[in-house]
């Protein structure tokens, strides 16, 4: 069990009001992903769900139950930090062992369960062993470990990813999806990587200063953004906005359209301009365009080597069924 | 990348430190050295360096003259009771200011460090009236609470300091790990700190040991520890720097010992927080 529920959260930190109010509701077994740039305030919200933080005003409610003066020991709720925070006086096996022996379980059971954790983790050859002695990898995973063993009603991860290299963090990525699969626990996930959000999420929060714009599983953020925000925000590389006449054709403010709805034709394209920067992927290639007439630089997306070099002229057909409109307040058009 | 270091710089660098630390250490060896002189050979110009009859005569007129004993058990009581009432204090103090700051906190760290700027003369009156009023004159009990009030200022800056480089995310997660805030402490907190807890305790024993001017002024017969035995060869007359080298040895041989076994600790004690 782990259904989450906010309820008009509000977060102040003196006068400076960082979440305004916030009602949320995440489902029990849900993989919820918190994802916004720096600053937009996810993880505090994830820190008021853990009750590291005090919420000013509003409730929190744990299956049903309020939460809101529980302090974080009595949530039953597990936290993956960004830094790892594991207790460097202590081996591997009193790690993940510890939250265990705060509940005061037999040691017997102890044991059984930080054997069974270690073993799903690769961590077993490392139970004896400090956490200075680990590689990050490794420390990320007695950091879950920790997590898990107590079986918590949910799972909050903040940025638990960023301080690895790139290699180890699509790793990772999968070992966290595929704990999900297993466990079927309630996730909460911060991060501000899209890529992240995307590919693990069944549920994308997209935050930003303090303020929900937008929550759909991920195919929905990605075909109908409700506001220019969301859509600049998912999707990589970022959907391209054109205002002025191209929009005016379509009969509003500003129109979008991803890198990936634009198809590169030999000649006579509907929309032209000068290779910047092509970035050569091997499976794709990036062109930055310049001097469209459109906006300052279009992106586009292509499939395959496409040997268009810096200062070519390329022709450009844009998909007009793909085509995202906005008003003039930036929110979408159906 | 480390800095290449010429092999000149490197004999020039370990000549001078060798230097300044047998400058600094010559006081304490020529007390030493005197205190195995007779009272003629100390005074003896030129002096002598190894050149003299060694004798152990001014010890036992030292032991004889005065019970060495009682004054180096007032010091330990002294000294020992100071530190351990400090760090009662300062322990709490300083967890909360460094893990759960006010907007006050610097500029009440700031204020207690101030105290120090004081010269201890400056209230010397008020503390010996305290004193008169209480009963606490000669008493070991009133230089505990003494020194440990003038001590207590550094006590709390450095575990201060000492605690501000346990990151907070590591209590935090004791917390959702369940772990009540005795707990917390008891398990998480204590175990991290104690290398500077341990180097507190060390460098304020030695403060406290060496504390000469409340001691002095505060104490008679009773209370007396070992800087009065020291000072009591001090006279103005006649002819005493071997015996008054004798019970200076005898007085800092305890404290050079503990220094000597615990440097590693002082020295990580006095300079962490130095490289980040």
């Amino acid at each position: 069990m782990g259904q989450i529920q906010l309820k008009q959260v509000t977060k102040s930190f003196g006068d400076v009001q960082v979440i305004p109010p916030l009602d949320l509701t995440i489902q029990d077994g849900e993989f919820t992903v918190f994802v916004g740039p720096s600053g937009c305030g996810k993880s505090t919200l994830l820190r008021l769900i853990a009750g590291l933080e005090d919420i000013t005003t509003g409730t929190i409610e744990i299956d049903g139950k309020d939460a809101t003066d529980v302090v974080p020991a009595k949530r039953g709720l597990a936290m993956v930090f960004q830094s790892y925070a594991l207790y460097p006086h202590m081996s591997v096996r009193k790690n993940i062992a510890f939250p265990l022996r705060m509940a005061k379980m037999d040691q017997a059971e102890i044991d059984k369960r930080v054997e069974a954790a270690a073993s799903v983790l690769n961590l077993t050859d490392y139970l004896d062993r400090r956490p200075g002695q680990l590689s990050g990898g490794q420390r990320q995973r007695v950091a879950i470990g920790r997590a898990i063993v107590r079986e918590p009603a949910a799972f909050l991860f903040d940025e638990p990813l960023s301080n690895l290299d790139a290699a180890l963090r699509v790793g990772m990525r999968l070992e966290i999806s595929e704990l999900h699969e297993r466990l079927k626990t309630t996730m909460i996930y911060v991060t501000h990587d899209q890529v992240e959000a995307m590919t693990m999420a069944d549920k994308i929060v997209v935050l930003q200063a303090g303020v929900i714009e937008q929550v759909g599983s991920p195919l929905e953020l990605y075909r109908t953004p409700r506001n220019l925000f969301v859509a600049g925000f998912i999707g990589s590389p970022k959907m391209n906005f054109i205002e002025g006449e191209e929009a005016a054709k379509h009969n509003t403010t500003t129109i979008g359209i991803r890198p990936e709805h634009i198809d590169v034709v030999e000649a006579n394209g509907q929309w032209q301009g000068t290779v910047g920067v092509a970035e050569h992927l091997g499976s794709d290639t990036f062109f930055h365009i310049h001097n469209t007439g459109l906006a300052e630089t279009l992106t586009v997306r292509a499939i395959g080597d496409v040997s268009l070099r810096h200062g070519d002229t390329i022709h450009l057909n844009p998909r007009i069924e793909e085509i995202h409109r906005f008003d003039a307040a930036g929110l979408r058009i159906a | 990348m480390a800095r290449a270091i010429s092999p000149r710089r490197k004999l020039i660098t370990t000549a001078a430190a060798w230097t300044i630390a047998l400058i600094i250490f010559f006081p304490i060896f020529w007390t030493i050295l005197t205190s195995f002189k007779t009272e003629a050979q100390a005074i003896n110009d030129p002096p002598l360096f190894f050149n003299f009859d060694w004798t152990l005569e001014n010890y036992s007129v030292v032991q004889e003259r005065s019970d060495y004993m009682r004054f180096l058990w007032n010091s330990v009581i002294i000294a020992g009771g100071s530190t351990l009432l400090g760090i009662l204090i300062a322990v709490p103090a300083a967890w909360s200011m460094a893990f759960v700051p006010s907007r006050r906190t610097k500029d009440i760290l700031l204020w207690m460090l101030s105290t120090k700027m004081l010269p201890a003369v400056g209230v010397l009156y008020p503390i010996s009236l305290l004193f008169v009023e209480f009963n606490l004159l000669d008493t070991r009990i009133g230089l505990v609470v003494v020194l440990m009030l003038i001590n207590l200022p550094i006590i709390v800056w450095m575990l201060y300091t000492y605690f501000r480089e346990i990151p907070g995310e590591i209590l935090e997660a004791a917390r959702m790990d369940g772990a009540t805030l005795k707990e917390e402490i008891l398990y998480v907190l204590t175990p991290m700190a104690i290398p500077g807890i341990a180097s507190t305790v060390l460098l304020n024993f030695i403060l406290a040991w060496n504390e000469a001017f409340w001691t002095l002024n505060l104490t008679a017969a009773n209370a007396a520890p070992l800087t009065a035995f020291i000072a009591s060869y001090s006279s103005p007359e006649g002819l005493f720097f071997a015996k008054l080298s004798a019970a200076s040895t005898m007085a800092i041989a305890p404290i050079l010992i503990l220094g000597w076994f615990s440097q590693k600790q002082l020295v990580r004690g006095l300079t962490f927080g130095a490289v980040k």
